[in-house]
């Protein structure tokens, strides 16, 4: 758990402006002019599949890519756009990690300190401070190759944040990590970034990372923001079809004239006669914790099974006659 | 494949290969040491060859050490920042100019030392110092450079590396020596063995570019090998292996230590 | 916008760019030049065609350089593969001694087949024994072509472990699970995986056996190999036009065959002899 966060850094993000931002490639264009904003202190996650500009949106911020002319990049109100990123003072974290294999632990995360000019004694301090709030002291003298996956990504993170950025950049940092180490990898960055109240931009095109770590998301379709808000109204009120689908399963029924969105959670299964709608159980995937059921609605033939999830223990078999009844929407 | 009889033949057919190869490299060193090379070992050994073909030819030897010397500086000074720029533009322009650095490898060296024969013949001080040599050797071993070093590149992934250096304010020149050049050692040191094992070497353009004044130690070999007694032929091809093997072994050990650490 | 990358890139890459333009493609495009004004014109170019003592000196050059390349590769095929799928005392050694002569230059590989079919060589004295006649194979194209081979195995062994390395062991054991014998897997499976490590190892080959010198140099220079020819021309006939035009010839069949084995394997090629 990130102890001793550095309080020097506490809330001394910086507001981050897009204004009219695109980029193309030759005669491809991969990011349609995009304006955003993003809160001094916030977090905000960029989703979306490959392909849909998200990072490059992030290596505009960056300073790695320039948008095309026109485009402008401001922190705190200053423009930025001409400046470099390695005057930019932003901390970025790589999904290949992006550690020097000639430089063991420590040397990597005292490398921001040591361009910056600062006194040796100084940056040692800071780094074993930083590599204390990752957990990771004992790991100071190792040589890279000597580390696991989850390992390189905390030192990563412990060096990207020891010159104190007034943004932290991540881009998919958790893509090359198993399962499990994501899990766990995934709680110890929320934590950060809240303790630290750094602004931060997350590129990822995992749902529930997004979900997790967003105070806000920005979902990206083919080079331009599809929807952009809270978790709870990407989830709830997804603004198109696109959003709803990639940020989860999206039943529809078309009933009596009327078309009902919803989510596998919002059915629940009831007795056929006080129901809303009845079916037939045409999928069944036990999967421990809960079943997933296919269920085709009575006289909805030409649209998909709806999906639905029922208790384990509980569960209708195949082929069986159910009722549905959808929650009241939030 | 089971150890069968297949496996005896097998053996027993690339132990010739060694042979053919190991053998002629055996007696030459045998030749060169021995007093007399139709009487054969019974006649004794002796150092008086080494040091017959050390007084008469010493400074064709420390010329051929010098020059390549020189040029492995040369093509330090211009490979690797050639290879940085064809790595870091990768587009038809920089494919078109690494293509032509091929080129001094993929000509006959005779032809490489007509061209600067018929260019700069004329140049008296210029033709008759050694420095028209190195200018011959830099063209041919410079691709060798660029090449070793850009396969370091594109194995470490080193754009990703000077982004995270970038990221963490390092200027171009910071980055350049503290991540680059560290990362790209490997690439250096083989590139660095190959070219002084192909300067030490050179022969083909060598031999048209050299005056009697700059007579390198394969121009001298070959003076040796055509008319003088077969001792001296053989202790001069000793002093040779003497100076090349250390530096063909390395040259495998180095490659062996990439492969290792880039799996 | 010409940016500050795109002028550093510029002022890194300037050094290599002057250097290579004022030594190399200058002097190149005059020697273009004179390779068009001897005695047969810009005709020079095709004499090597037309002409015909060019014409016996390419046809001996390039099937002594095939022939060079097959059996290189037939022996450098054998002993690699055996090599990179058995594990034996001694391995490491013999590995060595099959790569010792990486990188001889072509003087020198003169001088090793010299040492075996010259005058006082090894083969003479062996045949003396067995036959009681010298036979001196040295001085002649049996030399150059023993001499090529012994220059060309060690590169083409290397190729030829490091791509049997690669391949899968399970490859072998499907195809034998599947009913084929020994030699039916090395033909249907191992040499299919190989094909495009030997047809790289093969091209350079043939490209060093195109434009090697040092070698027949040596041997003896009489031998009518291009490399030879073109030597000749320059020093002994002085006529720096038709050696302009020949080299010309052979450093494009040499480009061209050195082309195709990079395009193959996308890696670094060798030295020439």
């Amino acid at each position: 758990m990130p102890t001793n966060a550095p309080n020097e850094s506490r809330n001394s993000g910086a507001h981050i402006s897009l204004r009219q931002c695109s980029k193309s490639y030759r005669a491809n264009r991969v990011l349609q002019p995009l304006d955003l904003d993003i809160r001094a202190g916030e977090t905000l996650v960029l989703l979306g599949p490959s392909g849909c500009g998200k990072t490059t949106t992030l290596r505009i911020i960056a300073g790695l890519d320039t948008p095309d002319a026109g485009g402008a990049v401001l922190f705190d109100g200053q423009n930025v756009t001409a400046v470099p990123i390695e005057r930019r003072n932003v901390g970025m974290v790589f999904q290949s990690y992006a550690l020097f294999p000639n430089m063991n632990v420590g040397d990597n995360v005292k490398y921001g300190l040591r361009v910056r000019g600062y006194a040796p004694a100084e940056a040692h301090s800071r780094a074993q401070q930083m590599l204390a709030m990752m957990r990771i002291e004992e790991l100071a003298s190792r040589r890279i190759d000597q580390l696991s996956g989850g390992q390189r990504q905390r030192v990563a993170l412990a060096r990207a944040l020891a010159p104190q950025p007034r943004v932290l950049l991540l881009d998919e940092p958790l893509a090359a990590l198993d399962a499990r180490l994501r899990d766990t990898l995934r709680v110890e960055i929320d934590r950060l970034l809240r303790s630290l109240g750094i602004t931060a931009i997350y590129v990822t095109h995992d749902q529930s990372e997004a979900m997790a770590l967003g105070d806000r998301i920005a979902v990206m379709e083919k080079g331009v923001v599809a929807q952009i808000g809270t978790p709870e109204d990407i989830y709830f009120r997804p603004s198109n079809a696109f959003v709803s689908d990639f940020v989860g399963t999206m039943n529809t029924i078309l009933h009596n004239g009327a078309r009902y969105l919803f989510r596998p959670e919002d059915i629940e299964l009831v007795d056929r006669s006080s129901a809303q709608f009845s079916g037939t159980v045409v999928q069944r995937q036990f999967l421990g914790d809960h079943v997933q059921l296919a269920i085709a609605i009575d006289g909805n033939q030409e649209q998909r099974p709806v999906t639905a999830r029922a208790d384990s223990r509980t569960a209708p078999p195949l082929n069986a006659s159910v009722g549905l009844t959808l929650r009241p929407s939030h | 494949m089971k150890r069968s009889i297949h496996f005896r033949w097998l053996l027993v057919f690339t132990l010739c290969v060694s042979m053919f190869l190991v053998l002629p490299v055996v007696m030459s060193i045998m030749a060169g040491l021995t007093k007399n090379y139709f009487v054969g070992l019974s006649s004794g050994l002796t150092l008086d060859w080494v040091i017959k073909v050390w007084s008469e030819y010493h400074r064709s030897i420390v010329l051929s050490v010098g020059i390549a010397l020189a040029c492995l500086m040369c093509t330090l000074l211009l490979g690797i920042p050639a290879a940085y720029v064809l790595f870091k533009r990768s587009n038809a322009w920089t494919r078109t100019a690494e293509e032509l650095l091929m080129m001094p490898v993929a000509l006959p060296g005779i032809a490489t030392a007509l061209a600067l024969i018929t260019m700069y013949g004329a140049v008296g001080e210029f033709r008759s110092h050694w420095s028209f040599i190195l200018v011959g050797h830099v063209l041919f071993t410079l691709p060798f450079m660029v090449r070793s070093v850009l396969a370091v590149m594109h194995s470490i992934e080193l754009n990703i590396l000077e982004e995270g250096a970038r990221s963490l304010g390092a200027s171009f020149r910071q980055r350049f020596f503290q991540v680059v050049l560290p990362n790209c050692a490997p690439g250096i040191l083989a590139g660095s063995l190959m070219v002084l094992t192909l300067s030490m070497g050179e022969f083909n353009m060598t031999l048209l570019l050299h005056t009697p004044f700059t007579q390198t130690l394969p121009v001298g070999l070959a003076d040796a090998y055509a008319s003088l007694r077969i001792e001296v032929a053989s202790a001069y091809t000793v002093i040779f292996f003497f100076i090349l093997i250390p530096l063909l072994v390395a040259m495998q050990a180095s490659k062996r230590l990439t492969q290792s650490k880039t799996n | 916008m010409p940016n500050r990358e795109t002028k550093l890139h510029l002022l890194l890459i300037a050094p290599v760019a002057i250097c290579f333009t004022a030594f190399f493609l200058i002097p190149l495009g005059k020697l273009f030049l004179i390779g068009g004004s001897g005695e047969f014109g810009w005709m020079a170019y095709t004499a090597v065609f037309t002409e015909r003592r060019y014409v016996e000196s390419m046809i001996t050059t390039v099937l002594l350089s095939l022939l060079v390349t097959l059996v290189t590769l037939v022996i450098s095929g054998i002993a690699g593969v055996f090599l990179a799928r058995n594990q034996f005392a001694g391995h490491s050694v013999l590995t060595a001694m099959l790569t010792l002569p990486l990188a001889f230059p072509g003087v020198v590989i003169g001088f090793m087949i010299i040492m075996l079919g010259g005058r006082q060589g090894l083969f003479p004295a062996l045949t003396e024994w067995v036959s009681g006649e010298r036979v001196v194979f040295a001085y002649s194209l049996v030399g150059l072509f023993v001499g090529y081979i012994y220059f060309s195995i060690p590169r083409t062994i290397l190729t030829v472990m490091a791509a049997a390395e690669k391949l899968d062991p399970r490859l072998e054991e499907a195809a034998r699970s599947l009913g084929a014998r020994p030699l039916q897997v090395v033909a249907h499976v191992v040499v299919p995986a190989l094909y495009p490590a030997l047809l790289a190892a093969g091209a350079i080959c043939f490209a060093t056996a195109m434009g090697a010198f040092g070698t027949a140099f040596t041997l003896a220079t009489k031998i009518n190999v291009l490399p030879m020819v073109i030597y000749t021309e320059f020093t002994m006939q002085a006529n720096i036009a038709m050696a302009a035009a020949l080299s010309f010839v052979l450093g494009l069949i040499t480009w061209l065959a050195l082309g195709l084995a990079r395009s193959l394997t996308g890696n670094s090629v060798a030295a020439a002899a």
